[in-house]
């Protein structure tokens, strides 16, 4: 299979318009992947079901990620006059990344035997209502995939056939896979409680009796 | 004459004199109570409701399946409705959408009705307990009568829970101060179902089923 470079440059070369975004990934496996722009994402799909070097036919796994704003804080050295002398100082500044949620598609093809291809789309926010266009018009299996990251993530996908909860029930509100979920608050009875379990059974606890520790002088 | 048996406040006999009763069958007589005779019949035809959860069924599959064969114990009926069976073996985890569904089950059997929990899961939640949809024991909502612990618990364990029923049903008092639950009338047979909330059930357990020990914390 061709490297996710020529892939790239070819899906946008196939689809004016389109911008096809890189991610490196740091980890081991160093398998890297393709961003899409939500514009152009199912025509960029299209062309990878359909292009005859890469029949990308099975996509074997839809998933979400949730990512929560993070502050990276860097150390810059700066040069300095410092009372007449220039000197090397360290500065440290704040990068500010925004968090957003991100489906990711893991493709592979039957017909050519090779895969995979991964390809992600994020959303601008973490806001409860964040759009993402949907591929199951692409990729027939993504369907209930896509309804499962709506059911956990809160992610809504635009031109989805059915777009239902799948496992949690109808009536509930909370998307549990979030990393700012908070469950409820059961935690009355725990035996072994360890962590952040402690912490939320400690508030079930008896408050401890009041010692009277001011000693009247005799 | 010997007295025949000791009587209880409202007349009716509750225990046969050991050695009376051994020296009358040498001899062809044979001597019961009703309460005897009518438990004896009982426990050795316990129908349990056919329904299985999660891993823990394969383990109730097995039980009732020829190595094990519950049916040497009188519970080899697996009944497919409610209103015939006796006995509700909670085998496996309870998530939360699940849990109404097996609490109307319970009050769809009719009286006299037995639960066993079987495995963590059914006990308290065992390795699901901090999930966002797994209900932390079915004693929540209904009365269980014998618990046991395993992940999944062998076949030997569900029979031994099923004997420990059987002595519990032997044991049980027809009439007088402690007379079984089911005979008597402000004891309720139905327990009510909980509702699809927002965030969690409503209510998320019955407190007039649910009494766990009182842990001594501050």
């Amino acid at each position: 299979m061709e490297s996710l470079e020529e892939i790239k440059v070819r899906a946008e070369a196939a689809v004016p318009g389109a911008k096809i975004e890189i991610i490196p990934n740091g980890a081991v496996a160093a398998q890297a992947s393709l961003l899409l722009d939500h514009e152009h994402a199912v025509a960029v799909a299209t062309f990878l079901r359909d292009d005859p070097a890469l029949k990308l036919d099975h996509c074997s796994n839809v998933t979400g990620v949730d990512w929560l704003d993070r502050k990276v804080t860097k150390k810059v050295k700066v040069k300095q006059v410092v009372e007449g002398v220039e000197k090397e100082i360290e500065q440290a500044h704040d990068e500010f990344f925004p968090g957003y949620l991100e489906a990711v598609y893991h493709l592979f093809s039957m017909t050519l035997k090779h895969g995979p291809v991964v390809i992600r789309m994020r959303t601008p926010d973490r806001a409860a209502g964040a759009r993402l266009p949907s591929l199951t018009s692409v990729w027939r299996s993504a369907e209930f995939q896509e309804r499962e990251i709506f059911d956990l993530y809160g992610i809504k996908f635009d031109g989805h056939p059915d777009l239902r909860r799948i496992l949690m029930w109808d009536e509930f509100e909370d998307f549990p896979m979030r990393k700012d979920y908070r469950e409820p608050d059961d935690f009355e009875y725990e035996p072994t409680p360890h962590d952040e379990v402690l912490e939320r059974a400690k508030e079930h606890y008896t408050p401890r009796p009041e010692v009277n520790e001011t000693l009247t002088p005799q | 004459m010997p007295r025949l048996g000791a009587h209880s406040e409202n007349g009716m006999t509750e225990k046969i004199d050991e050695g009376l009763r051994s020296e009358l069958q040498k001899r062809g007589v044979w001597v019961t109570s009703t309460q005897e005779l009518y438990n004896w019949g009982r426990r050795n035809s316990i129908w349990p409701l056919q329904f299985g959860l999660a891993c823990c069924a394969i383990e109730m599959i097995a039980t009732a399946a020829s190595r094990y064969d519950l049916a040497r114990f009188g519970g080899e009926v697996f009944r497919p409705s409610p209103r015939q069976a006796d006995l509700m073996i909670v085998a496996g985890t309870v998530t939360k959408k699940m849990a109404p569904q097996i609490v109307r089950l319970y009050n769809q059997m009719p009286d006299p009705k037995y639960v066993i929990s079987m495995g963590a899961c059914a006990i308290s939640g065992g390795p699901f307990k901090q999930g966002y949809n797994v209900l932390k024991g079915i004693d929540r909502f209904i009365p269980v009568d014998v618990y046991i612990p395993g992940c999944p618990p062998r076949p030997e364990a569900l029979l031994h829970a099923f004997m420990e029923l059987q002595q519990k049903i032997k044991d049980q008092q027809l009439s007088g101060k402690n007379k079984a639950p089911h005979l008597a009338r402000e004891q309720p047979s139905e327990f009510p179902v909980p509702a699809f909330g927002a965030h969690d059930l409503e209510p998320s357990k019955n407190p007039d089923v649910f009494r766990p020990p009182h842990l001594e914390r501050t």
